[in-house]
């Protein structure tokens, strides 16, 4: 099932050649409406004439998370702030947010391509979509919310938190998709085994998951618990927000609708793009927003490109679940890893809960790595020689397949800190 | 259909069009527009071959056809309505539409020219009615319309008017745009350059906005009519005139 189909199945020349005009009159608008743009272009010796083809995209500057917060609130805006209907802020993650800014027609926009995003993942008109994003300046729920109205399905603006009152509407109102963080599902799903409610009787079917890293493992344990289908959709506000890319039901990557975003990957330290298929730091130009278009976005966000076709029939090439972000990757004894990839290897042992954290110290030079995770009930914290065992296998797993040695602490259930936006799997004491 | 890639063309060492994209989808009625002087006539002779570009392709049907000569761009398909008419003035209406006629000939399709003459009649009564005055005699909106009806004889696949509403008055553009609307829908492509943005978005499906030689936003023609920018800048003096 398409969205718009014509656009998702696009013949790839026409796409480049509409990925040229888009980027051309983009282009033009900047230099025209932002100082910041013109001034770089300058400063560059770029000017927009100059464009011959999509390859020259690497003659144009990058922008940084900085250049945003430089030009707070609105110094990077195109359009005069009486077109802007809508704004909205990034999570703050990473630092002090910064704001981003919607004209109709990027709503609309905006729309389709969640729109997209959701179809892609299951929805129909016919289904009833809740919304377990916070609602506010984050752009998920509102992001998710006029995509799903756009598809037609009935929407319950939820917003997240109240997990056991979450889980009364879900029953009541006969909930089918389920758009949250997957750490926050888990956490719905951990809770709905508590209160003793069969799964089966819940109307779910699908989980449209996002806004944070996460791994294969935990889709299947998120599938298995909630009984849906579960598919990994991305975005990021300085873009647009969700709907940059999408996973189709083919669970293999990410379609990015690049009819509207043009992606490079590039190696975060030369800043030279990758080998096509190779990981790196994902950067973005947007090719048709009005309001607040973005030059060679860094997203600090690291993925890779996967150029095979897939068998859903979108032309849109796909990329890999992020990774991580640059921000978040751990050197642990010179060996980079990211939170997702522990995840990953905690999720597949036996007898542990989908719940753990990361905690880094400095000891002398080096950093030191300790992964709390939560011991399920089986695990009687008597028997101490079953969770040694335990730890035991987990350590082999992540020295045999993450080439990373850690210290593993078991901790009881319900110990470790739950989410109901984007968890926070990393505690570094290095910083304090 | 039609796909122009970063086309350059000027007048000696005055740039017009700076590397400009755009395209035309078959069945499509694209509009591109923009004020006086933007370029938005330069862009059509340059894509029919009148005049040549500095850098840059124009693909036809996947053919460059700004290396060939313009009587053969009309002969693959591609014909052209000229900004201010240009009809025959000394001739009668009937002979200035058999002149557009002269591909068909070349196509050894002579048998259908009386088809095509009766459906230029069908979509011009008024034509008809006037099929042996002089040319000349025409009111404006008729002399448009035969400019039009003359392009169709030729049979093409994708016809370019420059401007057809220029110097009509708005009940006249109404009819005229109605009738491109009907040519597209008749299965022709449809590329219109017009600075009556309103009324040409109106019956386009996607339009271009033409600034000093660039293209500075592109849609759906119902999104660039919604844009309360574009509306600011381009849309304003349609409605004074249909106001009138
Ligand atoms: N499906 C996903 N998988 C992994 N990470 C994701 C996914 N979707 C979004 N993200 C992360 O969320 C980011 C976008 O979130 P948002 O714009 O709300 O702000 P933030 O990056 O969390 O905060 P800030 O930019 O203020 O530091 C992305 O850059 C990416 O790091
Ligand atoms: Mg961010
Ligand atoms: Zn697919």
């Amino acid at each position: 099932m398409f969205w718009q189909q014509e656009s998702e199945c696009m013949d790839r020349k026409e796409l480049e050649q509409l990925q040229l005009e888009r980027l051309e009159s983009t282009l033009n608008r900047v230099y025209l409406n932002v100082p910041f743009y013109l001034k770089k272009f300058d400063e560059m010796g770029f000017n927009p004439d100059d464009l011959s083809s999509l390859d020259d995209l690497g003659k144009l500057p990058f922008t940084a998370k900085s250049d945003l917060r430089e030009n707070y609130p609105y110094g990077l805006f195109a359009f005069p702030l009486r077109e802007v209907v809508r704004v909205h802020a990034s999570s703050g993650t990473t630092g002090v947010s910064t704001v981003v800014g919607y004209t109709r027609n990027d709503i609309k926009t905006w729309s389709n391509l969640v729109g997209r995003v959701l179809t892609a993942g299951g929805v129909t008109a016919d289904d009833v979509v809740q919304i377990s994003f916070n609602y506010g300046l984050f752009t998920g729920a509102f992001g998710l919310h006029y995509g799903a109205e756009r598809v037609g399905a009935s929407v319950i603006p939820m917003s997240s938190g109240n997990t056991k009152r979450q889980i009364k509407i879900m029953q009541d109102f006969k909930t089918t998709a389920l758009v949250s963080t997957p750490s926050y599902a888990m956490l719905i799903a951990d809770t709905i085994r508590e209160m003793n409610i069969d799964p089966n009787s819940l109307s779910l079917k699908w989980g449209l998951f996002g806004a944070e890293p996460w791994s294969d493992s935990m889709r299947r344990e998120l599938e298995q618990k909630l009984m849906i289908k579960a598919t990994d959709n991305y975005g990021l506000s300085e873009v647009m927000g969700p709907g940059v890319a999408g996973e189709c039901l083919h669970q293999n990557g990410l379609h990015i609708s690049e009819d509207h975003f043009l992606v490079e990957v590039i190696d975060p330290e030369t800043l030279q793009p990758v080998k096509l298929g190779e990981v790196g730091e994902m950067v973005i130009t947007t090719l048709t927003k009005e309001a607040f278009p973005m030059i060679r976005y860094r997203t600090r966000d690291l993925t890779r490109l996967m150029p095979e076709t897939c068998p859903c029939g979108r032309t849109l090439r796909r990329m890999s679940r992020v990774m991580g972000r640059t921000d978040d990757m751990l050197i642990i004894r010179g060996v980079n890893v990211f939170p997702s990839q522990i995840e990953a290897v905690l999720f597949d042992v036996e007898g542990t809960e989908p719940h753990y954290q990361i905690v880094i110290d400095r000891k002398g030079a080096l950093d030191d790595a300790t992964v709390l995770v939560e011991a399920s009930e089986k695990i009687f914290f008597d028997e101490m020689k079953k969770q040694k065992e335990l730890i035991d296998t987990i350590k082999k797993r992540m020295a045999s397949e993450l080439g990373i040695a850690v210290e593993v602490k078991l901790v009881e259930k319900k110990t470790i800190e739950r989410f109901e936006g984007k968890a926070k799997r990393v505690i570094d004491n290095r910083k304090l | 259909m039609l796909r122009v890639h970063n086309l350059s063309a000027g007048y000696g060492s005055l740039h017009v069009l700076r590397r400009l994209s755009l395209h035309v989808k078959p069945g499509e009625i694209v509009t591109i527009i923009g004020a006086n002087g933007a370029g938005k006539s330069t862009l059509l002779r340059t894509i029919t071959g009148l005049l040549r570009a500095s850098s840059g392709e124009v693909l036809f049907k996947g053919e460059d056809i700004q290396r060939i000569p313009p009587e053969q761009v009309v002969f693959r398909g591609c014909s052209l309505v000229p900004e201010g008419r240009q009809v025959f003035a000394a001739m009668p209406v009937r002979e200035n539409l058999l002149l557009g006629a002269y591909v068909q000939h070349k196509r050894g399709k002579r048998d259908e020219v009386a088809h095509d003459l009766d459906r230029v009649f069908g979509l011009f009564p008024v034509l008809r009615q006037r099929e042996h005055q002089l040319a000349g005699t025409l009111s404006g909106g008729e002399q448009q319309m035969l400019a039009i009806g003359r392009a169709l004889m030729a049979r093409p696949t994708l016809i370019m008017l420059d401007e057809p509403s220029m110097g009509l008055a708005p009940l006249i553009v109404k009819d005229i745009f109605h009738i491109i609307a009907k040519i597209r829908d008749e299965g022709c492509t449809v590329l219109l350059v017009e600075q009556n943005a309103r009324s040409a978005l109106k019956i386009a499906n996607r339009g271009y906005v033409l600034e000093t030689g660039r293209i500075i936003l592109e849609g759906d023609a119902g999104d660039l009519l919604a844009n309360r920018e574009i509306q600011r800048a381009y849309l304003g003096k349609d409605l004074d005139g249909e106001n009138k």
